[in-house]
């Protein structure tokens, strides 16, 4: 059985005559890693507020079809319940830190204290995931004075540190440098291995590439392409829906071009390089 | 004319070193990109060219006149800088007052008022929101927002910080036409980004960061080709360079026709 299903499923903002998602379809399995990609305005943040089930609780609008998460219906889940159940890290981390907080501990300790979760516990559990995400040298400042990208960080820890079944995440790294955005898709990929269902928004495709098992494109509230990672982000009509490809797709669509063909399109840099060696071989 | 930084240092109010001993120059017309980790400097360098600190040490020429010789205000119509972060930017109800703010501020008249804001309204693609909140936006396209808010004091160096962060496939088309736009109006543009792929695909000129130092300042083929800048700045190659560098290739290979060439 899917842990998510949406059937038939639009939405419009309030207020709004344009259709923010148009007659989606979409299983998601238990455990798997999920990237979504697409252009801006598509419908990437809002098929995640629909998921996360934010849309209907707390955006109205209009919805229609089915979404189902874990077998029930979303309009009959308790609020509470499902955001105990589905994490989301918001795309802007200056939005997700409360502000209320005088210290990163306390922050990360809020949604832990909302649950009503004992104090030890508490405590253990924002050393734990400080340490995970490269904060612990942070936990006495305030959240207001961190930079962009360690406010990244923290956003991230106090959802990390609610431990639930699935993540939602959007864009976690637009402000972290390349070895900070490294750092959060292995935390990422960790906690998949660990049986979390994921749901990721990015524009980094190459990372998209390593790490997720499956990709769906966006574009105009629907879904464009939707399947292995492999199939979607080599297919050439990626760009047309707004997303690029990464630049290895490029490359192994030019070696056709230039008649030195590799035997498939390559998506990382790995594949690319066992595909090179591979050809070098048999010619 | 030029900003010139002469050993320029700057500490935080709580001590921590930002800026030691930087020296740069950066003539009007010219493209830059600033590279290097979260907390390498790289905002910082950009603050004080608009003013916005002043060095505790060294000298701030923009156009020759000292920065600690005059106001924020006086230099930032020079130096433009559109923040990181756009909601720190942002104050007005629509995205309209947003742009009419500072040509009011300015006292311009109505005709050059419009002529700048249709003008930076059209690099930008934010036609079809000047109505709305500029909450109710997208964050990418809030900075957009930001980036014509800017555009309309017609600064002579515009500072872009993290542009690229959110943007999709024509996000980034709209950055490059702008900055190609620009430059050749004689607007130097110097841009912080963690995008190596947009700093490979366009900039000639390339300054690496670390620990409150400039490491490199060279073309972006010669700071790509150095592994030991790659790694002291903790930054990394363009996905093309890091697939040259994999399959040995000879030379400091960085784009697409160059690497399918090499490969025989």
């Amino acid at each position: 059985m899917s842990y998510i299903s949406l059937k038939n499923v639009s939405y419009q903002y309030p207020y709004s005559k344009q259709f923010a998602l148009q007659d989606i379809n979409l299983e998601l399995k238990k455990g798997k890693f999920y990237g979504v990609i697409g252009q801006n305005g598509g419908g990437k943040t809002t098929l995640c507020n629909t998921i996360r089930g934010l849309i209907p609780h707390f955006y109205k609008g209009e919805l229609s079809g089915e979404v189902l998460i874990d077998g029930t219906d979303v309009r009959n889940w308790n609020t509470g319940e499902l955001s105990a159940k589905i994490g989301y890290v918001f795309q802007n981390p200056f939005t997700q830190i409360s502000g209320i907080k005088e210290t990163v501990f306390e922050e990360i300790a809020m949604g832990l204290e909302n649950l009503g979760i004992e104090k030890n516990k508490i405590i253990e559990s924002v050393i734990s995931v400080s340490e995970l995400l490269s904060i612990s040298d942070l936990l006495e400042k305030n959240p207001n004075q961190l930079s962009g990208g360690q406010r990244q960080r923290v956003a991230f820890a106090a959802i990390i540190a609610m431990d639930a079944e699935m993540l939602v995440i959007d864009e976690p790294t637009s402000q972290l440098d390349p070895q900070g955005t490294e750092d959060v898709f292995a935390i990422i990929d960790k906690l998949k291995t660990s049986g979390k269902t994921i749901i990721l928004v990015e524009h980094k495709v190459s990372l998209i590439a390593r790490y997720c098992d499956q990709v769906i494109v966006m574009s105009d509230g629907k879904i464009a392409l939707n399947g292995l990672a492999k199939a979607v982000l080599s297919d050439p009509r990626l760009e047309e829906f707004g997303a690029t490809p990464p630049e290895v797709v490029h490359f192994g669509y030019a070696m056709q071009k230039a008649k030195k063909p590799l035997t498939e399109i390559p998506i990382t840099v790995e594949e690319a390089v066992s595909l090179v060696e591979k050809r070098g071989k048999q010619s | 004319m030029s900003i010139q930084l002469q050993n320029v240092s700057f500490a935080y109010p709580d001590g921590t070193q930002a800026i030691s001993n930087v020296s740069l120059e950066i003539q009007d017309g010219e493209r830059l990109a600033i590279i290097g980790k979260n907390g390498a400097g790289k905002t910082t360098v950009v603050k004080l060219m608009n003013n916005l600190y002043q060095p505790l040490s060294g000298t701030l020429l923009v156009d020759d006149i000292d920065t600690k010789t005059k106001t924020t205000a006086q230099i930032s119509h020079l130096v433009g800088y559109v923040f990181q972060n756009p909601d720190d930017q942002i104050f007005n109800k629509d995205v309209i007052s947003e742009l009419e703010y500072m040509p009011k501020y300015l006292k311009l008249d109505a005709k050059e008022t419009k002529a700048r804001i249709d003008e930076a309204v059209e690099f930008t693609g934010i036609k079809r929101y000047l109505k709305r909140n500029p909450y109710d936006i997208p964050y990418p396209i809030r900075k957009f927002v930001t980036i014509a808010s800017v555009l309309v004091t017609k600064p002579k160096y515009l500072i872009l910080d993290e542009p690229t962060a959110g943007q999709d496939r024509q996000g980034i088309q709209t950055l490059e036409h702008l900055m190609d736009t620009l430059q050749e109006r004689g607007i130097g543009v110097i841009t912080i980004t963690h995008d190596m792929e947009f700093v490979a695909n366009n900039f000639e000129r390339v300054v690496v960061m670390a620990h409150a130092n400039v490491i490199a300042d060279a073309s972006g083929r010669e700071v790509f080709a150095r592994d030991d800048i790659i790694a002291e700045a903790g930054i990394r190659k363009p996905q093309l360079g890091e697939l040259a560098s994999a399959l040995k290739l000879k030379g400091d290979l960085l784009y697409l026709d160059e690497l399918v060439e090499a490969i025989k």
